[in-house]
């Protein structure tokens, strides 16, 4: 099973899951693994709505602190794959997965029956396909997170909301109106915002889901800059059916066809040299 | 056989095809603006009746008298305290009652047939006859509870009649926050309460308030369930009032207490041959007709407040 696995990491030079994981991380609590050794790695991932399978078999390694970048065409099951990764699909009655996600360095399964989607969701966060700011202030926005973990110190929570807002470059255009509705925020605001909602919770994973398909060419260009960043911080898992924006923002590269992984690895070598067929014929506007 | 021909497309057939189908537009403009007058206007004229039959007695001592057997001197004190307090203890149990099943319903429950047959019996209840809540009022808060014939049996049979009411607007009113906020929220590890109560339910508070304040209209100008549950429609003193001079300075003694309402002191003035009542009943109408539409206003503005700062 090791041996065939496809891992993004295959052409990387530093680091396998071998190598040591203890590290402190930028904030100095979290221990983490060094970058590109594995944070998550879908292992025989199938799931299915009903009776309809939409991912078959999946194996995919997210190296830690790397951008991944989950590419193909419409309907192939990139949402389906990233929103398993926050167990997203366990508010859709009647959904099944099976296989695993190994999360490590805990080395737990994310979709096991026994692992509480609740705290999955705590580790992992996420940033929707269309902004979806809380109508409530720009401050409250990006404090819920770390209000349902139980902080109510108003000078902690000023701190973290400031530190958020910074990693999501949007401190400069809100510090001044923190008290403001979010929904009074442009969409490239409202999706920065929501960026830095999900990063106040220090998540280890951030999965996008199409973050700027819904927003101008020069919000999208903010918002690719940003994520360009996170890396430094937080391992990003993206979903895209744009592929410069692959291109752009990713380390390595997915692609998906028919609830299928076809290949996986460096973005250059994806985007230069594909090894299948299929992803050639999609990179190169074939079909899609 | 030859294919029938499209129809030309030369100026001047085109403008006849257009003209012929804008003059039935307009007539539908014209049928409808007919039905609207229709409903308005014998609205219009049942409100001026009775403003005009009841015209001298707006006066506070009509406000602040107890009924009597002259009609000049008969007023709708204990009818318009009842009918509050009965709204009071109305809104206290139906709206938590109704809201939480809501909640339940719309959040919690599993979709399966056994939800879906209380759905829909929770809306077709909203179709039972009014005078049916009051039978069974009589047999299980009268005589069974042993409430006797009292406010807090008013007020729970109201919220009876209008708990679907309150909950199938509730359930409208939540279904309509966006599935995209509620993943927002779970996507920050929120639990199913978390989202409810930090989201879900602020943000359909107008809604839920609507539905509250339509369903007490139709509650405060209810007559016979309370007829049958044996309400007075001669009063001549006031409940034991809900605040004392003693500690705990409140006092639930009225829930206890006999009472009227509005309409039972109008349908009891109706019935008198002395015409001079009719004009009581005429004002009371007019009174209780005007607290029903300050209601529906009051609820028509907060759903205006709240669709300008929640617009999805
Ligand atoms: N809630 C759902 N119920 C049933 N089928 C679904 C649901 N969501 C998505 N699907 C199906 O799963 C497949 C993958 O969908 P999705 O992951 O949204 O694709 P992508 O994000 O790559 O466009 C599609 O065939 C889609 O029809
Ligand atoms: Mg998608």
């Amino acid at each position: 099973m090791e041996t065939t696995m496809s891992t993004a990491a295959d052409s990387a030079t530093t680091g396998g899951h071998e190598a040591p994981r203890i590290a402190i991380n930028m904030d100095g609590h979290r221990e983490t693994a060094p970058r590109n050794a594995a944070k998550a790695r879908a292992e025989g991932l199938s799931f299915h709505y009903g009776a309809h399978r939409a991912l078959k078999d999946i194996n995919l390694e997210i190296p830690e602190r790397m951008v991944t970048a989950l590419i193909g065409p419409s309907g192939c099951g990139k949402s389906t794959f990233l929103r398993c990764f926050n167990r997203m699909h366990d508010l859709t009655p009647n959904t099944r997965y099976d296989g695993a996600i190994h999360f490590y360095p805990d080395d737990f399964n994310l979709v096991a029956k026994d692992v509480d989607p609740i705290e999955v969701r705590m580790r992992i966060g996420m940033v929707f396909q269309k902004p979806n700011p809380f109508p409530k202030s720009i401050f409250e926005n990006v404090a819920y997170g770390l209000r349902l973990r139980g902080v109510s110190n108003r000078a902690l929570l000023e701190e973290q909301v400031e530190a958020a807002l910074r990693s999501a470059a949007l401190w400069e255009e809100a510090k001044d109106r923190l008290q403001a509705s979010a929904l009074t925020l442009s969409g490239g605001q409202q999706q920065r915002l929501c960026i830095a909602r999900a990063l106040a919770t220090r998540p280890e994973i951030l999965l996008f889901d199409e973050p700027t398909s819904a927003l101008d060419p020069i919000a999208t260009a903010k918002i690719e800059e940003l994520i360009a960043q996170l890396r430094d911080q937080v391992t990003v898992l993206i979903v895209t059916h744009n592929m410069q924006q692959a291109a752009r923002v990713s380390d390595f590269t997915a692609f998906m066809y028919l609830g299928e992984l076809v290949e996986v690895g460096d973005t250059s070598r994806i985007f230069t040299n594909p090894s299948k067929k299929a992803t050639e014929d999609y990179i190169t506007g074939r079909y899609g | 056989m030859a294919t029938p021909a499209l129809p030309s497309n030369d100026l001047q057939t085109v403008r006849r095809d257009v003209a012929s189908r804008k003059v039935r537009d307009q007539l539908f403009v014209v049928v409808g603006l007919l039905a609207l007058f229709a409903c308005l206007f014998s609205l219009l004229v049942l409100f001026s009746k009775l403003v005009m039959d009841g015209s001298d007695r707006f006066t506070w001592e009509f406000v602040s008298s107890f009924p009597s057997r002259r009609a000049a001197q008969a007023g709708i004190l204990a009818a318009w305290v009842g009918s509050s307090l009965v709204m009071l203890v109305t809104a206290c149990t139906a709206v938590p009652v109704g809201v939480m099943a809501a909640i339940y319903l719309e959040e919690y429950a599993p979709k399966n047939w056994f939800t879906g047959v209380i759905e829909i019996n929770v809306t077709n209840l909203a179709g039972v006859p009014s005078i049916v809540y009051g039978l069974l009022a009589l047999g299980l808060f009268v005589y069974k509870f042993d409430l006797g014939q009292s406010i807090v049996t008013a007020g729970l049979t109201l919220a009876l009649l209008i708990l679907p009411v309150v909950i199938v607007a509730t359930r409208e009113s939540l279904r309509s926050v966006p599935r995209a906020i509620r993943e927002a929220a779970y996507g920050l590890g929120a639990t199913r309460w978390e989202v409810t109560k930090d989201h879900v339910l602020p943000y359909s508070t107008g809604g839920i308030l609507t539905g509250m304040i339509l369903g007490l209209s139709r509650a405060i100008g209810e007559t016979a369930p309370l007829i049958t549950i044996g309400a007075l429609a001669f009063i001549a003193f006031l409940p034991t009032p809900p605040l004392t001079d003693v500690a705990p300075y409140v006092s639930f003694t009225w829930l206890t207490d006999p009472f009227t309402v509005m309409p039972i002191q109008m349908f009891n003035w109706v019935s008198r041959p002395d015409p001079a009542f009719q004009s009581n009943a005429a004002a009371a109408g007019a009174i209780l007709l005007g607290m029903t539409l300050l209601m529906n206003a009051v609820a028509i503005y907060i759903r205006y407040r709240f669709r300008k700062s929640i617009n999805w």
